[in-house]
């Protein structure tokens, strides 16, 4: 269709061009011609200048934030929001999400404290794997698009925000706290540890209570009977320290023996993986259970 | 805690991509577990028909060796074998806590144990029926 109407448009330019040449030559002079084009050309600069997004440098990054608020009309249906953000060398999520919130939507929501992977206030859910967005690299996550969503399997109170309750009772259930019968004799005598006690449950003090490994869970997401990772661990913590005495080893076994204690590992190596401390959970737990057979077992 | 709150998109079934090699072996040796239970069942119905003479069971045996089907749902039922049977010395390891470091590679080398032994009985399993 189109080579046949091709050949009559062609003669209709050129019978047109013609008569607009005409009025050309009016008597201008070229510094008036040169102002006028330099006029033009700026107001086409400002046009597309205003047209396009602002300049964010060529390696910006895109951040897909989680948004949710159950108390504003309109905001209560679960959605994402995209942010643009201009990368700048050795930014984390948490940096993006600062400059998001700073620059764009102050009502955007989440924790964050110390920025340096010690409070454990920004598990965050990004690229489909929990991380603290403090100690995730934007750099590190080897793509443009940053999603960061709030911890599954817990309640979403705004944005990023989520319920830590259940998860700090589960801590709370283990007695996560030194406690023992078996003090020293002397007044200021210290409690001495063993430098090969102090190693084995030195990865497991590193805890930072961020609630990574719990969200990631599977088991602890179906079963809120669940003690999970972290607090299998810090019972382990204190369960490997000689120094709280026979006695409290066995009460502290008591309560992690149970049905919903160790026995509820599937070691599925998700709490492991995700650990921003690099706690070896499921080693710790698998211990647990070992000393749990260890402790009711008996051949004579 | 999930069933208490409904995320929408979030948590969603496509989640299943970013499973690590851990959640895979758990899934495969639920799965292959329950296929194996599944088989005895099977199994034991096939050996019980002796109960009713030799000629029964004679008939049910070669007229189930006689059909594709069955052939390639042996070659199925060895592979899922040889993963739970590999799979499970893995797992015996971790209870002892020996090697928890090398859990992955330990997995992938469960998986591709399996698909060899898988490959080479297929000549065995199939032969005469095609």
């Amino acid at each position: 269709m189109s080579t046949q109407t091709e050949p009559p448009e062609q003669t209709d330019d050129e019978t047109e061009s013609t008569p607009e040449a005409e009025p050309e030559p009016e008597p201008r002079s070229p510094g008036q011609r040169r102002r006028d084009e330099k006029a033009a050309r700026a107001a086409e600069r400002d046009r597309e200048a205003a047209e396009a997004e602002p300049d964010l440098g060529d390696d910006a990054i895109t951040l897909k934030v989680f948004r949710y608020d159950p108390e504003v009309e309109g905001k209560t249906e679960p959605r994402f929001d995209t942010f643009q953000i201009p990368f700048t060398k050795g930014m984390t999520v948490l940096d993006a999400l600062i400059e998001a919130r700073d620059t764009y939507d102050s009502s955007l929501t989440f924790r964050h404290s110390c920025r340096q992977a010690v409070c454990g206030s920004d598990a965050l859910f990004i690229n489909g794997r929990q991380r603290l967005g403090c100690q995730t690299q934007v750099a590190d996550l080897d793509s443009d698009v940053v999603r960061v969503e709030p911890l599954p399997h817990q309640d979403v109170v705004k944005d990023l925000v989520v319920d830590m309750e259940h998860f700090y009772d589960q801590m709370e259930a283990v007695e996560p706290y030194f406690q023992t019968d078996e003090t020293p004799d002397g007044e200021l005598e210290e409690q001495f540890q063993t430098p090969e006690n102090r190693e084995e449950i030195k990865m497991s003090t590193r805890c930072i209570w961020c609630g990574a490994c719990m969200s990631s869970c599977n088991i602890a997401a179906d079963d809120n009977a669940y003690l999970g990772p972290a607090a299998i661990n810090k019972a382990y913590r204190f369960a490997m320290d000689e120094r709280e005495g026979e006695n409290m080893k066995e009460h502290r076994m008591e309560l992690i023996e149970q049905e919903n204690g160790v026995w509820r590992c599937q070691t599925q190596f998700s709490c492991t993986n995700v650990c921003p401390k690099d706690i070896p959970l499921t080693e710790h737990i698998q211990e647990l259970k070992r000393e749990a057979v260890k402790s009711n077992l008996k051949f004579w | 805690m999930s069933q208490s709150y409904d995320r929408g998109t979030v948590e969603d079934f496509g989640r299943w991509r970013s499973f690590t090699a851990g959640m895979w072996a758990w899934l495969f040796h639920k799965f292959t577990g329950w296929v194996l239970i599944g088989y005895l069942f099977t199994h034991i119905a096939v050996l019980s028909t002796a109960i009713t003479g030799e000629a029964a069971y004679n008939n049910t045996i070669v007229g189930l060796e006689s059909l594709a089907i069955v052939r390639l749902l042996e070659v199925g039922l060895l592979a899922v074998a040889v993963f739970h049977i590999l799979n499970g010395v893995r797992l015996l390891f971790i209870d002892l806590g020996k090697g928890l470091e090398a859990q992955e590679e330990s997995f992938y080398a469960s998986l591709v144990i399996t698909g060899a032994i898988t490959i080479a009985s297929v000549p065995t399993f199939v032969s005469g029926v095609f």
